[in-house]
């Protein structure tokens, strides 16, 4: 669904993406994970058209998302910190992104709505909200038009116990129905459920992209905390974790 | 297109700013004209205030919402909406704020005390130089991503068209007297809207007889049809030209 083909960003003297290449295809929950300042949040925009990439190409349903915007009608979006006009209320929000991509009511996905209880404070200024509940209302309006491709840009970071277990349980929905779910997070625990691959970034390079049936057989971890945590301390990614452990040590005496 | 400028419209009417600009004009075009015995004489006054005032509100107000409202363009452009709509929804939002605050303010005294020709040519030339200082501001805050370079850069343009382009001119005339520079001195006086405003609206005026030959040469000009096509014309240039340098830069820009 979305193939990224030679993708390279400069800020200036930062390289922040170098030459990144992927595909992926639907069915997919794909944690894009590396440390701060690794091109992360870059990459996404540049999906979403909001960064222009200084080489390379990507396409999206196959077709070149450069000048095109109407394949965003199959995205939804929560950004990392979502910031909204002032004097907005909740409801107008909702209702101008409505407006804008014109989908029906009864096509629209109210779940996250209703289970953040956003309802009830449809009257309230967006200024007045807490990061949390902005949030909410970031999560619920990325779902809300049942795209086909969701990505999500630190879901977690910042929602109670409840809400963050709400949203996973959401997320764990949308995966059975065959969506592309895009998702990075520091919080490794929470993708552990939810993920299917592993694209792992670091200084603006893809270190890999992998399955998670892989990747567990090749650090020989089973949580995703720890096999990444095994790769940052750049530890090899080869089965050579099998010939360290049978590996001769100098004492001891083979019969 | 509408869907958009509405919220934006809402927004800025929130804010208040807009109110109190109102309220701002309204009361200082009141006081000319009932401080002043001859209606002509306000007209002057209020001439004055109108070339130096609104060039810098709107300047101002545009800048400072286009920073505020980063975010918001931010959402916008993840949603399926081309970089282009947003920046002329959001242009068209702040526009008609100013122009309404101009228009009540403004508009309602001249139509009370003063519904002339050249009460009309005031009328025209403040809703002109408030729709190309917007246009001017958006070219001048799209380029530069921060805020305070951004208020600096809007100021700086304020003095270049109200202090310095007519101090370059000055000199130039002054400098060259021995030449006749009727010909050439309208084409330079249209590199600045503020100063065709200003004679636009000055030879409606009776005041312009005492202004010598060459003024004498622009009177048959200005005040001939040609003349209202020529302003309303140079005034259309103004506001397309930044604009439209100002969406082909937020097209190529990263947010």
């Amino acid at each position: 669904m979305i193939s990224i083909e030679h993708i390279s960003k400069r800020f200036r003297k930062l390289q922040v993406l170098e030459d990144i290449n992927a595909n992926m295809e639907k069915g997919q929950v794909i944690s894009l994970i590396g440390p701060n300042g690794s091109g992360k949040t870059t990459l996404i925009k540049s999906i979403l058209g909001m960064v222009r990439p200084d080489k390379g190409k990507i396409t999206v349903d196959g077709h070149v998302i450069s000048g095109d915007h109407s394949y965003r009608a199959n995205i939804g979006y929560m950004p990392q910190i979502g910031r909204y006009p002032d004097n907005m209320r909740i409801g107008q929000l909702f209702r101008m992104i409505e407006n804008i991509r014109g989908v029906a009511a009864d096509k629209q996905d109210e779940t996250l709505i209703r289970q953040f209880e956003l309802e009830k404070i449809y009257d309230k200024p967006m200024r007045t909200l807490s990061g949390g509940t902005r949030q909410k209302v970031s999560a619920a309006l990325a779902f809300l038009f049942d795209p086909a491709i969701l990505i999500l840009d630190e879901p977690t970071a910042g929602l109670d116990p409840l809400s963050s277990e709400l949203l996973k349980d959401k997320i764990i929905a949308e995966k059975k129905k065959n969506k592309l779910i895009l998702i990075t997070s520091h919080i490794l625990s929470d993708l552990d459920e939810l993920t299917t691959h592993v694209m792992y970034l670091q200084e603006g390079k893809l270190q890999f992209f992998k399955d998670m049936q892989t990747l567990q057989e090749e650090t020989g971890e089973l949580r995703l905390g720890k096999a990444i945590a095994r790769i940052m301390k750049g530890e090899k990614l080869t089965n050579e974790w099998i010939d360290k452990i049978l590996e001769v040590k100098k004492d001891e005496k083979i019969y | 297109m509408m869907k958009v400028s509405k919220y934006v419209l809402y927004d800025i009417l929130r804010s208040k700013i807009v109110l109190a600009y109102t309220l701002f004009l309204l009361i200082v075009s009141l006081s000319m004209f009932n401080m002043e015995e001859n209606s002509s004489k306000a007209m002057l006054s209020l001439l004055n205030i109108v070339l130096i005032v609104l060039p810098l509100v709107s300047l101002v107000f545009t800048t400072i919402h286009y920073y505020n409202s980063y975010e918001f363009i931010e959402l916008m452009s993840s949603q399926p909406m081309s970089r282009t709509r947003i920046i002329i929804s959001e242009f068209a939002g702040v526009s008609v704020s100013l122009l309404s605050a101009f228009l009540v303010g403004v508009g309602l005294p001249i139509l009370l005390y003063a519904p002339d020709e050249t009460g009309f040519a005031l009328l025209l030339t403040g809703m002109a130089l408030t729709v190309v200082f917007v246009a001017i501001a958006f070219f001048a805050s799209v380029r530069s991503r921060d805020k305070a370079r951004g208020i600096g850069a809007a100021l700086l343009l304020w003095f270049y068209f109200t202090l310095i382009f007519d101090g370059l001119i000055l000199l130039m005339i002054f400098n060259l007297s021995d030449y006749p520079l009727e010909k050439i001195t309208l084409p330079l006086i249209s590199l600045n809207p503020i100063d065709v405003g200003r004679i636009f609206v000055t030879l409606k005026m009776d005041i312009s007889a005492l202004m010598g030959v060459t003024s004498a040469l622009y009177k048959d000009f200005f005040t001939s049809s040609t003349g209202l096509l020529f302003t309303i014309g140079i005034m259309l240039l103004w506001t397309v030209l930044p604009l439209w340098l100002a969406i082909r830069r937020f097209n190529k820009k990263d947010l």
